[in-house]
């Protein structure tokens, strides 16, 4: 099945999303869809899958003009969407998840599993996926999950797929296998769609590329044709540096010292195993691993959200263990959080209430019970200017920036004062190219300033271009300790630590 | 290699700082500058309560019609619902003396929802309140108004406070959601009210019937407007409501206090974050939200009633919580919402009386008015020209 998109345009209020989009999507091909958050690469997804109505354009599918009037029209035309965030039921079966809403019944509605699982497994054959067709989602890692949503869109007959982010929540190896599986997607006649922001994964996989950058499509062509540097230009529309040019550190006393420290959850479920790590001034540490291996944890256990069962946190030679969150604040930490909407801001307040959001009570803004307001104002305006924050006004709703300013704007909360300590949580995450170098700017910035940095990414790349030295967790533990002081850690090792594979080795 | 023309296109991005950036000066001066992004909120703030009771007015007409209610009668029944709110000096007069419970109430309402608390319990602190003012007020003798009047107040106040804190801290301790515990101390309270007024100290001497001693004169307060008429009900609770309004503004929107309990009204997670002490701010957030209820039940006692009976808080804290909604818990917006429901209700005994229409005509209105602003997508589909050109911010744009 082969799409054609002329001329796709649509506006949100003053916001041209897409505009005069032509993309060709053809049967067998992989075509890579590359673009900054916010270049329109979601809002074009949603118009072909039938969730947005185009202000103009059309949809040609094989020779056809088609509309969509709802995502419906869309599935039934045989396009598939694996949305970046899984939408799975957790205590439901692989099986059961494929099959929602469209089960197949036999007489009197009589649910037919036997069917359903044989048809299951013949899809996950054909592919290679191996996913347990009777275990529940709840017990599979993500990388099974995402399988799952893909099993969904094939059991429902799709032809195109659409693949929306699909290595975020990835490790190195994993992304390999999910590889193997997209090319033998293609090989088998199938269209995809491979939505991302990573450049090397576009050069790896992509049969074409398309690059968009503010609603248009700003390049098109064979990845083989293309480096990295040129796909990075395209897509942010001025020459990137990729290396943040770091020097080799000079670390300092220890700053942050976790000695055995040990977590358990509500469920008296361990997150954290006997960890034990060290940050020095002037240097960054970055701790790689798997989304949900307890990274979460340690940084709650450092910033105070949760307290320790086990172990002892040191901060500066003091004994911070049973220090409040607040009161770890004043000491000089650092905190910028993984989700930045779920904690580190309020959507609904404006810039500059956001800006002391964690401060509003020192003696910076707060005169007895009460908050200087205008104090806080120019405060927030300074740290817009000197942090980037693009904002026409403070007095804006912080919900209404952009992803990027977003971020710097919390970046900037945290960086404005004076601190000893940075905890980096995800410091980057959904966030545009530009906003992310300037934040790794920012990072390195504080910690030639001779600060201690701690960063917590998902991304491997970024803890590699980052980190002096690198831990890796695993299931709560950590499981490898990497140098990296001239960039020379092994990304294949720090794979395999954040598999988990010589976590028995290392025990 | 193809590449679009659309490279020297001009830029599209709404957000694109320009490039030759003018001094650091002029640039803090527009980051600081009054700004006019809230004028989309504005219309939605103003608009849809209007709409909302206009649209609850016209249902009400109709409901009539329905019920075969002659159209004379229901344009009289209006004529007679806008006579009796502020056609003239008493009927004034009734409709503030309405509205400064309700007030009161809703903004203690307004603040716990500020928090992220849904007090449902307003009716029952002001019922331990409006007791409690009531002993007082009857207990201290000998003591002039100056003291005995404000001590009365307060003792309420406090009592009302205490009265909450109980649901706060059970959340904070135990989880147990504030929607159940106050619903239940509103029925303790009720029953504790029909108990203790038949308590030998509390009942009136010779009665037989719940009815509490009477307040003393040092304890009532003051009527404004006697020397115009000595009939017109209107007393200084409306300036303490005023100071009330003020006092609420200023805590939420000034002070360290009320900053912390917006943060953890808006996004606990990021209250958390900040330090805040969740336990903490619930049990303070409703204890400022009961000492406003209780407040409201002693200036009814003391300013109205001149004694506690059975069921004299008459359902206030309940429609105090329609007070708080329909003013989107703003001290100002709640002022104007419990001006309103103070008309409806003077009004509506007018209405009664000159049309013959029952008065329950005015609590359908009410909760109609409290549907159509829950729904404001509804409001909006049914008026759309009056809503176009809003931009939808970031709406489903990535």
């Amino acid at each position: 099945m082969n799409i054609e998109i002329r001329g796709i345009s649509k506006r949100f209020g003053p916001v041209q999303a897409n505009q005069d989009i032509d993309l060709d999507i053809r049967a067998g091909e992989v075509l890579g869809l590359l673009g900054e958050n916010g270049a329109g690469k979601s809002t074009l997804m949603n118009v072909l899958s039938g969730l947005y109505r185009p202000d103009s354009g059309d949809i040609i599918i094989d020779g056809t003009a088609v509309s969509f009037d709802g995502p419906g029209d869309s599935i039934a035309a045989g396009i598939g969407m694996v949305h970046q965030h899984f939408m799975l039921v957790p205590v439901f079966s692989v099986v059961e998840n494929v099959i929602l809403g469209v089960e197949p019944t036999g007489a009197a509605d009589y649910l037919d599993l036997d069917a359903a699982r044989a048809q299951v497994q013949q899809i996950n054959d054909s592919y290679g996926m191996e996913v347990p067709s009777d275990a529940l989602i709840e017990d599979l890692p993500v990388g099974i999950q995402q399988r799952v949503e893909i099993l969904k869109v094939l059991f429902r007959s799709a032809d195109v797929l659409i693949l929306d982010e699909p290595t975020a929540v990835l490790t190195p190896q994993e992304v390999e296998a999910f590889f193997g599986i997209v090319r033998a997607l293609r090989d088998a006649g199938k269209a995809i769609v491979f939505i991302t922001h990573k450049l090397h994964e576009i050069l790896e996989i992509a049969d074409r590329v398309s690059v968009l950058r503010q609603g248009r499509i700003v390049g098109n062509g064979v990845p083989s044709e293309f480096s990295e540097a040129d796909l990075a230009e395209m897509m942010v529309g001025r020459p990137v540096s990729f290396s943040v040019g770091r020097e080799a550190a000079t670390p300092g006393q220890p700053v942050l010292e976790l000695a055995d420290v040990s977590l358990l959850d509500a469920g008296l479920e361990a997150r954290l195993q006997s960890i034990s790590m060290t940050v020095r001034a002037g240097e960054i540490v970055g701790v790689a691993g798997v989304q949900g291996n307890g990274q979460t944890e340690l940084v709650e256990a450092i910033t105070g959200l949760a307290s320790v069962n086990a172990g002892r946190v040191t901060f500066n030679g003091i004994d911070i263990t049973a220090t409040s969150v607040r009161q770890r604040h004043r000491m000089g930490i650092a905190h910028i959080p993984e989700d930045r909407l779920k904690s580190g801001m309020v959507a609904g307040f404006t810039v500059a209430e956001n800006m002391v959001l964690n401060r509003y009570y020192d003696e910076r803004v707060a005169r007895g019970v009460v908050i200087d307001w205008s104090r806080a104002e120019e405060q927030a305006a300074a740290a817009c200017l000197k942090f980037d924050v693009r904002t026409p006004s403070v007095f804006l709703g912080a919900g209404s920036l952009s992803g990027g300013n977003q971020q710097k704007m919390v970046v900037a909360r945290e960086l404005e004062r004076d601190v000893r300590l940075v905890v980096a949580s995800q410091p980057t995450r959904g966030v545009d190219v530009g906003s992310i170098e300037f934040i790794h700017q920012q990072l390195m910035a504080c910690r030639d300033a001779g600060n201690a940095v701690l960063i917590i990414s998902s991304e491997l790349d970024e803890i590699l271009d980052l980190s002096d030295r690198i831990y890796v967790m695993f299931e709560g533990r950590v499981t490898a300790e990497f140098d990296n002081q001239d960039s020379c850690a092994d990304r294949n090792a720090i794979g395999l630590a954040m598999a988990g594979v010589n976590r028995t080795e290392a025990a | 290699m193809t590449r679009a023309p659309s490279d020297t296109a001009p830029d599209a991005a709404p957000d694109a700082a320009p490039d030759t950036a003018p001094d650091t000066d002029s640039r803090l001066r527009a980051l600081l500058a009054p700004t006019i992004a809230t004028r989309g909120d504005l219309r939605e703030v103003v608009l849809i309560p209007l709409l909302a009771v206009f649209l609850a007015l016209v249902i009400g007409a109709l409901i009539m019609m329905a019920t075969s209610v002659a159209p004379a009668t229901i344009l009289k029944s209006f004529v007679a619902m806008a006579d009796g709110s502020l056609g003239s000096m008493n009927a004034i007069s009734e409709t503030l003396t309405a509205s400064i419970p309700l007030v009161m109430a809703g903004l203690g309402i307004g603040l716990a929802f500020r928090a992220g608390l849904f007090n449902i319990g307003a009716e029952g602190q002001m019922v331990v309140g409006g007791l409690a003012t009531a002993i007082a007020a009857f207990s201290f003798t000998g003591l002039p108004m100056i003291l005995h009047l404000p001590l009365a107040l307060l003792i309420g106040m406090s009592v009302g406070a205490v009265y909450a804190a109980i649901a706060g801290v059970l959340r904070a301790t135990t989880g147990a959601h504030e929607v159940i515990s106050t619903i239940m101390l509103n029925l303790i309270s009720f029953r504790l009210l029909d108990y203790l007024l038949r308590q030998p100290y509390i009942q009136k001497e010779g009665r037989a019937d719940p009815i509490s001693r009477a307040v003393l004169e040092t304890a009532e307060l003051p009527r404004l407007l006697t020397f115009l008429d000595p009939n017109l009900r209107l007393h200084l609770g409306l300036f303490i409501m005023l100071a009330a309004v003020a006092i609420v503004w200023w805590l939420l929107f000034r002070s360290k206090l009320g900053f912390a309990f917006r943060i953890s009204g808006e996004n606990p997670g990021a209250a958390r974050y900040a330090g805040i002490r969740a336990g903490l701010t619930v049990v303070l957030a409703m204890a400022i939200a009961g000492a406003l209820a209780g407040l409201a039940g002693a200036t009814q006692v003391s300013g109205v009633l001149g004694r506690a009976t059975p069921g004299f808080t008459a359902g206030i804290g309940f429609d105090a919580i329609a007070v708080a909604l329909l003013g989107r818990s703003h001290p100002v917006g709640i002022l104007l919402a419990g001006l309103l429901f103070g008309a409806l209700e003077a009004g509506g005994r007018q209405m009664q009386v000159d049309a013959g229409v029952s008065i329950d005509m005015i609590s359908i209105i009410q909760a109609l008015i409290i549907i159509f602003v829950a729904a404001p997508l509804l409001i909006k589909r049914l008026f759309p020209p009056l809503f176009r050109n809003r931009v939808t911010a970031g709406g489903g744009h990535e």
